[in-house]
């Protein structure tokens, strides 16, 4: 099944060169099948992250989009996960769609969207409870981590 | 017990057409071989009468769990008229309580299959072309991407023309996709790899859904077991199974390794674990603990103090450690004794030096004042002036128990030893005393009960512990230390040397007259200890 998510990420990228992205989502770096990097910032006035652009990172196994890929926001010395209480200062994401509500119709864009969407309707700048004690022990890859889905909608 | 009764139902029902299950239907007292008691003595018969304390229960095979679950899906599927697969998707939402099942889907079947996950219309996104928008779910709407147009799915309703799975991108023929009824077609590849990942990487089986996002139907037995490999779909097969056990509050697998049997038993549910120990016997000849799964027997203590024990001692691993050594030194001459035997009355080599192996203290205090080494000296504590000589007390108060308790888990572990040091002298016997091999067993029977009485014992100072002290624990320890001093001093009898015949008639008797007495005393401690539940006689220093 190695073909598996060669095919389908090559139509993303077509879809994406041909179509564009959602307005707020650019495709900064898609260097190979195995890893893509998006630009998100959030549109509007409304909101707090106005003026700030953040990366994620997607790292695909070769089961996607059967499996959910790796999805992280950059930390490094030019891009800072956002400020978000389901987003750890190491830039893991706690987020359902990632977990046990992942499609395999779902794309990179979409989870782009999701994540844009999920920093909209933030208006509390705060870390997750517990941020410090999870980034000591927290596995270099979040899909290691059981994550518990209490509330999508903050 | 009307919390389980909806269960109980269907769980017991074919158990009155069942002949060969008739004879597990005994009481703990004597589960062991009801047939040869039926042989040797029919006297035995009439079962004994059935403590209060004790639980019926019985010994499944898997196939056995297999028609258990058949029978109740054809009966669903008769009375709602629903095909078998549906009935088993309904039944396994609702947990196998069909009553619930048939009062809910008569209520509103439209909801109850939707809510099982069988309706068509389950599904938001069954008639868009649009990513994932899931309006159905209120806490994920805010999460979830607006209508997207990168990937436009063909629509199922027009099965002309090649199909291009939404999911690989690749184009096929419609006879190589395959949609439920809730219209998401994919490609029957997509459908397998995503199908085997579920079942062999995630352990589902029950509640694996549409791959579409959103999409809350249900993937039916015979679509998995028509795509999936036989490797796959017996391991679905068995997670089903494995799911129905771990649901139904009155079975439980056997714990014991390679062992595939089920117990069941309904008179063990949680609420009455705070009064019973529901010990029982599988097929297997391994005792397990139906309240907690425990793979052998933990009486006479309740599952939850067993639990709170087994955490403390983890907690206290290194002390533990030190403690479970398994050699001291002779506290008069200091050469170093190790313990090979199942004896606390050790002799040292060397000087001679006879003692205790618990407390270290010279073993004639034992033998003529009474047995002090069970109950822990609270007073030495009373006295403690600052916290840290408190906290040294306490922790002094829980090595005193763990101490004992740790020597008879230690001594349980040389049980082959000590049956096969056992045999080599009924052998002996055979040859030297001119013995027949049935009288020789005297001695393995002995040896039988002193292992049964220390599995006792070695629970007993894990209860000790957690006894609040008053008058009735008091006689709960007296009960302790006659106990421990009958398997004493049937332990030391098992380790004499025999010399002549005179010796060994006099041994046997002495032996054979001393197990009686440990297993009386056994039985002592065991019948008072579990009656005191019920009777509400224990005082816990932690809530049971
Ligand atoms: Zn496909
Ligand atoms: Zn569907
Ligand atoms: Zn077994
Ligand atoms: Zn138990």
């Amino acid at each position: 099944m190695s073909g598996l998510s060669t095919k389908r990420l090559m139509k993303e990228l077509a879809d994406i060169q041909s179509k564009g992205t959602p307005e707020g989502i650019i495709l900064l770096s898609a260097d190979s099948m195995e890893e893509w990097v998006f630009l998100i910032s959030v549109l509007g006035e409304e909101t707090i992250y106005k003026g700030e652009t953040f990366a994620l990172r997607m790292k695909f196994g070769n089961r996607y989009p059967i499996d959910v890929p790796e999805v992280t926001f950059l930390a490094n010395e030019q891009y800072q996960p956002p400020l978000h209480p389901h987003v750890y200062s190491n830039g893991h994401i706690c987020a359902s769609i990632l977990g046990n509500e992942w499609s395999p119709v779902l794309n990179a864009v979409a989870i782009c969207i999701t994540m844009q969407s999920m920093l909209a309707s933030n208006k509390k700048k705060e870390r997750p409870e517990g941020n410090d004690r999870y980034v000591r022990t927290a596995p270099s890859n979040p899909k290691l981590t059981r994550w518990h889905y209490d509330d999508d909608t903050v | 017990m009307s919390s389980d009764g909806d269960n109980d139902d269907f769980l017991y029902e074919d158990e009155y057409d069942d002949g060969f299950d008739q004879d597990e239907e005994i009481d703990i007292d004597s589960t062991s071989e009801p047939d040869v008691y039926d042989a040797m003595s029919p006297a035995i018969e009439e079962a004994p009468q059935k403590k209060p304390y004790d639980v019926s229960w019985k010994v499944k095979t898997l196939q056995e769990i297999i028609d258990m679950q058949n029978k109740e899906i054809s009966k669903v599927q008769a009375l709602l008229e629903v095909p078998s697969s549906s009935a088993a998707i309904l039944l396994r939402h609702y947990v196998w309580n069909s009553e619930k099942l048939q009062e809910q889907f008569w209520n509103d079947p439209s909801q109850a299959l939707e809510e099982a996950g069988l309706s068509p219309s389950s599904s938001p996104t069954a008639r868009t072309t649009a990513l994932p928008p899931s309006p159905t779910k209120r806490s994920n709407r805010s999460l979830r991407p607006g209508p997207s147009s990168l990937l436009k799915r063909t629509r199922s309703t027009q099965p002309t023309g090649p199909f291009e799975c939404p999911i690989c991108c690749m184009e096929y023929d419609y006879s190589s996709t395959y949609s439920m009824g809730c219209d998401h077609r994919f490609c029957k590849d997509c459908w397998i790899e995503y199908l085997s990942g579920k079942i062999k990487g995630e352990g589902e089986s029950a509640k694996i859904q549409c791959m579409e996002s959103g999409c809350k139907r249900i993937v039916r037995e015979e679509v998995i077991d028509d795509l999936v490999t036989k490797d796959i779909s017996k391991r679905y097969h068995n997670l089903l199974n494995a799911a129905f056990v771990a649901d139904s509050p009155t079975l439980r697998w056997c714990p014991h390794p390679n062992c595939e049997y089920i117990i069941e038993c309904s008179q063990a549910p949680t609420r009455m674990l705070n009064q019973l120990v529901p010990t029982v016997e599988c097929k297997c000849g391994n005792d397990l603990c139906f309240g907690c799964g425990y793979a052998a027997s933990h009486r006479p203590v309740l599952c939850r103090i067993v639990r709170l024990w087994e955490k403390k001692c983890a907690d206290d691993s290194e002390t533990a450690n030190w403690l479970q050594a398994n050699t001291k030194e002779c506290s008069k001459c200091q050469s170093t004794i190790e313990k090979n035997g199942g004896c606390n009355h050790m002799t040292c080599k060397k000087c001679k030096y006879e003692f205790c192996w618990v407390c270290m203290g010279p073993w004639s205090e034992h033998g003529t004042s009474w047995y002090q080494c069970n109950r822990y000296d609270e007073k030495s504590g009373i006295d403690a002036r600052d916290t840290q000589a408190k906290s040294r007390a306490s922790l002094e108060r829980y090595l005193h128990y763990f101490n004992r308790w740790a020597n008879h888990e230690h001594s349980a572990k040389l049980d082959a030893e000590f049956y096969q040091k056992t045999e080599k002298k009924m052998e002996q016997m055979q040859n030297s005393g001119n013995l027949s091999w049935i009288e020789v067993q005297f001695a393995k029977q002995a040896v039988d009960a002193v292992i049964k009485a220390r599995i006792t014992l070695k629970w007993s100072y894990c209860m000790a512990f957690y006894l609040k002290r008053n008058n009735m624990t008091e006689l709960f320890e007296d009960n302790q230390r006659d106990l421990e001093r009958a398997v004493e001093n049937l332990g030391y009898l098992l380790e004499q040397n025999i010399s002549d015949t005179d010796s060994i008639a006099k041994l046997r008797q002495d032996i054979t007259n001393q197990a009686a007495y440990v297993q009386k005393r056994h039985d002592i401690l065991m019948d008072d200890t579990l009656r005191g539940y019920l009777e509400r006689r224990w005082e816990f220093t932690v809530d049971t």
